[in-house]
């Protein structure tokens, strides 16, 4: 067979990356095992505003104090639009990437268990681009995620509390367009904070030809950077962990906007994008799929 | 092998230019060899041509590298050394090319439970970026129907039994037409009304064109549907070539019925034949040489007062030589 043969084959679209990405969105996504997640983080602000609800129901403040707890847990009584701002914070630091270390750690060590890897490779979905659809569609997951989290909060807080003005950590007011704008960007923030750790989840997924072993170290890995970050004789390895700015998302509620930190987080995420990704890159390209 | 003088007669003469369908060398390998990191040597320097239009038989008992070197000329597996060329095209270099012309089930079907059949399909066709998506409904469809899941095409594969499965692997293999077929064990967790199924429809596709090249460890299954095949045994191949030419390396069995057995194996020691058997009034030997005129050792029979009801040669099962290469026997060196 010679090659130009093979080359009068039907030309691959200029499109051709989305028909496998769609395919991969609809697949991570109508899974029982995504939805289930997708269910219970839409069920925590529900949660945290119900019991802000009946706390405050006598007229007392929020939270003893209005201190403890997640950040913004005392204004939701007066706002419900900072019901959004309480439950991205409660989630971050663990419930929420650990839905994403779930997803991207099942990537590719879950088809590798499935088996249908190989029938994917031999399609051939190719592997780069495979590797690539994956990370995307676990990147949309980290934004899906994110805004299943913040819509749920926006919809409980308005049922639950008065939504108007809010007032900003600086202590002036902006309008309620102007907050569920700002509201709209932290979720933005916070999924793309995501980023870094997703790509550590999918180098992790091509480790490994067990789905459920890549889910539990990658979020092992999770657990254990948020530990180093919080013990403060390691405060020299802090700023290098992915986690350590997460919270700053909570600086866009400032006026005006103190952006150094969230900067200081996107290029922490990049760097982790940039490395795990490429070494998820160098070992799936080579690896032999012997399962 | 009537099916192999047809095919040679459709291909017009083997130019090995490569210009149509099913003429060529689809898939050429040279010292082919794999060792895992483990140290474990998989594949032993294989040399392995299947030719065009064939429906190639790859025997070799469990373990003895069929799968590892399936894997590498679908590039799963990259090789320790030397070269594979499946459809003219290296591998696993080209195989963004090549594996679009070539359909494949290996080790065994694996669909994705949560999804019904007909999904998993179009999931399948969506990771060919040359398979055309306007035509794609209509292909599953097909693909369905070929292997007789249409009916069951909207269950969750989770339910399939493994027949089911099996058939739905095919069909995902059959999703466009393809030059080259790579079937491993295609018949497993099939009812025979099942083997029988898959085993015409391969006939089928073979006559449309299709090189087939099938794995089996069914020797029957091998020559009932392949006209040529291949053995291996440790990662090494032993032989291969036309099945007829194969199974005519196992030598026959002179048998005799009649019923003077006694006189009649004596006469035939006499005669210098080996491994005689006397069973009831069937007697057994070893096929004598071939320069041996046979109708000279049936005279020699009757002239002994042997009443002869039947004489004649059992030719060699493609088992026999396969018991033969794979260890049990004498002549291993293919």
């Amino acid at each position: 067979m010679s090659r130009a043969d093979l080359t009068a084959a039907p030309e691959r679209s200029a499109l051709w990356t989305f028909g496998l990405l769609g395919s991969e969105l609809t697949t991570v996504l109508r899974r029982g095992r995504t939805l289930a997640l997708l269910g219970v983080l839409a069920a925590v602000p529900v949660l945290i505003g119900i019991a802000v609800r009946i706390e405050t129901g006598d007229g007392s403040p929020a939270g003893p104090g209005g201190g403890g707890g997640p950040a913004f847990l005392s204004q939701v009584s007066h706002n419900g639009l900072f019901l959004v701002f309480a439950a991205l914070s409660a989630t971050l630091p663990v419930f929420l990437p650990m839905t994403v270390g779930v997803v991207a750690g099942d990537s590719v060590a879950g088809e590798a268990n499935a088996g249908t890897l190989r029938y994917l490779l031999v399609a051939p979905a190719g592997r780069s681009r495979l590797l690539l659809t994956k990370y995307t569609s676990v990147l949309v997951f980290c934004l899906v995620a994110t805004l299943v989290v913040a819509v749920s909060g926006l919809v409980a807080g308005a049922l639950l509390f008065p939504v108007g003005e809010v007032t900003t950590i600086s202590g002036t007011r902006i309008g309620f367009g102007e907050g569920l704008l700002r509201a709209g960007l932290i979720a933005l923030v916070v999924a793309v904070s995501l980023s870094g750790f997703a790509a550590l989840g999918l180098f992790v997924s091509t480790l490994t030809d067990s789905g459920i072993a890549a889910m539990a170290a990658t979020v092992g890995v999770l657990i254990t950077a948020q530990i180093v970050d919080g013990i403060p004789q390691l405060d020299a390895v802090g700023p290098y962990l992915f986690p350590h700015l997460w919270m700053s998302f909570t600086d866009l509620l400032r006026a005006p906007v103190y952006w150094d930190e969230i900067v200081r987080n996107l290029g922490v995420q990049a760097v982790y994008v940039a490395v795990f990704g490429s070494a998820a890159w160098a070992r799936f390209t080579t690896k032999d799929i012997t399962v | 092998m009537d099916r192999t003088a047809d095919r040679a007669a459709d291909t017009g003469p083997d130019t090995d230019t490569g210009s149509g369908m099913g003429s060529g060398t689809v898939i050429e390998t040279r010292d082919l060899t794999k060792r895992y990191r483990g140290g474990q040597l998989a594949v032993d320097g294989l040399d392995l041509r299947v030719p065009g239009g064939s429906v190639f038989g790859f025997l070799g008992p469990n373990g003895s590298g069929k799968t590892t070197t399936i894997r590498m000329l679908m590039g799963l597996v990259e090789p320790t050394s030397g070269t594979a060329r499946v459809l003219g095209s290296p591998v696993p270099a080209a195989v963004r090319t090549v594996l679009p012309h070539v359909g494949a089930l290996i080790e065994g079907p694996a669909p994705y439970g949560f999804l019904t059949g007909r999904d998993n399909l179009l999931r399948l066709d969506r990771a060919d970026p040359t398979a055309d998506p306007r035509t794609r409904r209509a292909r599953v469809e097909g693909a369905l129907e070929r292997v007789g899941l249409a009916a069951a095409a909207g269950k969750k594969a989770k339910a399939y039994s493994l027949g089911m499965k099996q058939r739905l692997g095919l069909a995902g293999a059959l999703l466009r037409p393809r030059r080259l077929l790579v079937l491993d064990e295609p018949t497993n967790g099939l009812d025979p009304q099942g083997m029988r199924e898959i085993r015409a429809l391969v006939r089928e596709l073979a006559s449309e064109g299709t090189t087939v090249f099938l794995s089996s460890h069914l020797l029957d299954e091998i020559e009932q549907v392949c006209d040529h095949a291949a053995v291996m045994a440790r990662g090494r191949l032993l032989v291969q070539g036309p099945v007829a030419a194969l199974a005519a390396r196992a030598r026959g069995r002179l048998v005799v019925t009649t019923p003077d057995p006694d006189t009649a194996a004596r006469v035939l020691r006499e005669h210098g034949t080996g491994g005689l058997a006397v069973d009831g009034e069937r007697v057994g030997a070893d096929a004598p040489p071939p320069d041996t005129e046979l109708a000279d050792l049936n005279t020699a029979l009757v002239r002994a007062g042997v009443r002869v009801r039947s004489f004649g040669v059992e030719r060699g099962t493609l088992e026999d030589a396969f018991v033969a290469l794979t260890g049990e026997g004498f002549d291993v060196a293919g």
